[in-house]
């Protein structure tokens, strides 16, 4: 697992590391920074100086990019070798404007303005939305407990089941070997009994695995068995990418899960919709697909106190009013369309942007509501464009809002290619802002 | 072991003739679900039992209020060991609306969970994970219980069963598995598939205890499934039971077993049918007599055929049915 850092809203960040410098047994002590935050800056560019105890380093930029987070300040002594100093946001292609991604990036979110929570809210990260709908939920229904690797003892490899085995014990918290296939049969199999499980793949690459019991055993056996058997199962974890950790690891589910009747399939993209969907998911008497973001973990939001905060699955949200075109996202993608709109109304192009919070069933009525006012549609996922979300969206407008397109409905997706390591590659593989302005602008111009 | 009908521990004269017709029922069962098929009443795959009848009739005599069972595609002998009425179960093959699953299921996807049946599962192995949890959710709900998992000698080379022995034993879970060795896994013979073909030495690693059982044989089935039981139940972690039979059909009724020559199997029919062995052991023992057995075989195939009557006459589900249960 990459570490949980901010991410840049729409491009990889490529770390800045201490390398491996000779002779210095007391650590490296960074003098000072030689660009700032914002700052666009090409391969090799030095950005930082490094003191040792007889000599002075440069550190050069890794890559062309823009500097989006120093995370060690100039003075800090006692560095070691490996040490992250910062990160750069990659930059996918060369766009005149600025980057819309770089001005909330201006301030790592631990120095940024705490915004004053509402009466009966807090600002939580979407990692402690989950937690505590989770410990919510244990509380309220005995049946509920938590099955994974590491989940206990480790406290989770992504820190989502803190402190649960601590209030809830081992038989509610339990940390299974590696073994994905069996574990998810297993939990399949408590939930046929009546239990409650909520599964934890440390991602949702590896429930590649366990396919075959959640597509064959879980999301058939209500229908299969006339009805008799029920299967109340959240599978829950991190889908889709995570800066350079490479084509194994780096993938979208989404279209794969939604495409799949028996499932139910969600992906909020804020703190709230997270703990409110959570708490859905593990109410509801069918097998729910819950899938979270790695670089949203440490997102914060405004978190409801209420442990009945609720949120509907099968309902999307309206992120962004706007008249001119319909911007069609979720999970990571919200983050992408959002930082496209804003940029758009500076120029006078007013995005509406929905988040689709749950993809199977898809909240139609909301996407065709839109597109009836706007006329235009592009829909951005983190997956491969064919049979992927917005395929399956540009269907649904194709057949019932045909006579109100003014422009073909288009998709921002990945590139069709495994997810390349190299971080020049990487980003131009992944969706972002840029292409989804591009992708704006083509539908605009396009008076049909 | 030999059933000696002279009441051998854990194998009455009366428990012998409940296996008996155990016994009868499942292979006057599966010689009307051939019919049916042969008359086009039962479509798709199916898989017969026959022959391997001692082993549900030896391992359910031990099924108890609160036990669970659990086992693949060839399933019918399982629900029947279960009670479930065989009205239902040819109901639901031959997709009628008063099938066990209202004829969505079909022959591999039997369930009766008020009964303790939960499967009926069609992907090979993938019933040992789910007993498995099974088992887990017994175990994590301080219910009293043992769940019987069945696979065969196919299966026992899938890797989630060694997934499964891992956790079982690693949690003490209160689970039998049991391996109906049929010889063959489809078409291939276990000595093409296997490295190791004892297979009750399949949980070594694990240190699972296993026994090696003659699966022709119900008193040996019943003798070895109540000492595999009593140790779990006393809570000494899963248990292997490698079960050795012959299935007569082939994999399933699309099969036409051209792997095998017709002689071996006409001579396990005459030297080791299961049936034949009981019937003779209970009438050397005395213990019953040529009219109870022709009494219980005309009960039987009375009861058969008012199954496959109820059956055939039953309405095809509503057209409303076809989205109903997918979801809660």
């Amino acid at each position: 697992m990459s570490a949980s850092r901010t991410p840049s809203a729409d491009a990889p960040l490529i770390d800045i590391r201490l390398p491996s410098l000779p002779g210095s047994s007391g650590g490296f002590r960074l003098t000072r920074w030689l660009c700032g935050i914002g700052e666009r800056i090409n391969e090799g560019d030095v950005i930082a100086e490094i003191a040792g105890e007889a000599s002075t380093f440069e550190i050069e930029s890794p890559s062309d990019g823009v500097l989006v987070q120093q995370l060690v300040s100039a003075g800090t002594a006692a560095l070691a070798a490996g040490v992250l100093l910062g990160a750069l946001s990659a930059r996918p292609r060369d766009i005149s404007a600025p980057s819309p991604a770089i001005a909330p990036m201006a301030e790592p979110a631990a120095h940024g303005e705490t915004p004053v929570p509402r009466a009966g809210t807090r600002n939580a990260s979407m990692r402690e939305a989950l937690r505590s709908a989770l410990a919510d939920e244990m509380r309220r229904e005995p049946l509920v407990f938590v099955i994974g690797e590491e989940v206990g003892e480790y406290d989770g490899a992504n820190k989502v089941t803190q402190g649960l085995l601590a209030e809830f014990g081992p038989t509610r918290v339990v940390d299974t070997p590696i073994t994905e296939h069996a574990f998810a049969g297993l939990a399949v199999g408590a939930a046929l009994a009546g239990m409650r499980p909520v599964v934890e793949f440390m991602t949702f690459n590896f429930a590649l695995q366990a396919m075959d019991h959640i597509m064959n055993s879980a999301a058939k056996a209500r229908y299969i068995s006339g009805g008799q058997l029920s299967c109340p199962i959240v599978f829950r974890g991190p889908n889709g990418g995570a800066p350079r950790v490479g084509a194994q690891h780096t993938h979208d589910f989404a279209a794969m899960f939604a495409n799949i009747p028996g499932l139910l399939v969600v992906a909020p993209a804020t703190a709230s919709d997270a703990a409110g969907l959570l708490r859905s998911a593990i109410r509801n008497d069918n097998p729910v697909m819950f899938l979270e973001h790695e670089l949203l973990y440490g997102e914060s939001g405004e978190l409801p106190d209420d442990p009945e905060h609720l949120v509907p699955i099968g309902q999307a949200r309206i992120a962004r009013a706007g008249n001119d075109v319909t911007l069609v996202a979720y999970s990571i993608t919200v983050s992408h369309a959002l930082n496209a709109a804003a940029q758009l109304a500076g120029e006078g192009i007013s995005a509406e942007v929905i988040d689709l919070r749950s993809l199977r069933p898809l909240d139609v009525p909301t996407v065709l509501a839109s597109v009836r006012r706007t006329g235009r549609c592009v829909t951005i996922e983190e997956g491969w464009p064919q049979s992927g979300i917005g395929a399956e969206i540009a269907a649904q407008v194709v057949e019932h809002a045909f006579g109100a397109l003014k422009a073909p409905v288009l998709r921002v997706a990945a590139a069709e290619v495994p997810m390349p390591y190299a971080a020049r590659l990487e980003a131009l593989a992944q969706v972002s802002a840029t292409q989804v302005i591009e992708a704006v602008r083509k539908v605009l111009a396009s008076q049909g | 072991m030999k059933p000696d009908g002279q009441g051998k521990v854990g194998f009455t004269p009366e428990q012998a003739r409940a296996a008996y017709r155990t016994m009868l029922l499942v292979r006057r069962f599966e010689e009307k679900v051939a019919q049916m098929y042969g008359l086009g009443l039962i479509g798709g795959y199916c898989h017969l039992y026959i022959g391997q009848e001692a082993i549900i009739a030896g391992v359910a005599a031990h099924f108890n209020e609160g036990d669970q069972m659990i086992t693949g595609y060839r399933d019918h002998a399982h629900a029947l060991a279960c009670g479930v009425d065989p009205r239902r179960i040819l109901a639901e093959l031959a997709g009628r609306r008063n099938g066990l699953g209202k004829g969505k299921g079909g022959s591999m996807h039997l369930f009766a969970p008020q009964r303790g049946f939960f499967g009926g599962h069609g992907i090979v192995g993938a019933q040992v994970s789910l007993g498995t949890g099974l088992a887990f959710a017994m175990q994590n709900q301080n219910k009293n219980g043992v769940v019987m998992c069945f696979f065969g000698d196919g299966a026992a080379n899938q890797g989630q069963v060694y997934e499964c022995f891992n956790m079982a034993q690693l949690w003490r879970l209160p689970i039998l598995y049991i391996i109906e060795n049929n010889r063959y896994a489809m078409g291939t013979p276990v000595m093409r598939a296997s490295a190791v073909t004892d297979f009750s030495r399949r949980g070594t690693a694990f240190d699972v205890p296993g026994a090696r059982v003659d699966g022709m044989d119900v008193a040996s089935v019943h003798a070895a499934t109540g000492a595999a039981l009593a140790a779990i139940r006393a809570g000494g972690g899963p248990r292997i039971l490698e079960m050795q039979t012959y299935r007569y059909r082939g994999h399933s009724m699309a099969d036409p077993a051209k792997y095998r020559s017709a002689e071996e199997v006409q001579k396990m029919r005459e030297t080791q049918d299961p049936i034949d062995q009981l019937r003779d052991s209970l009438l050397q023992g005395g213990h019953i007599s040529e009219s109870e057995l022709k009494a219980i075989e005309i009960q039987v195939r009375a009861r058969i055929s008012e199954a496959a009557e109820y059956a055939a006459h039953q309405p095809e589900p509503d057209a409303a049915e076809l989205a109903t249960d997918v979801l809660a």
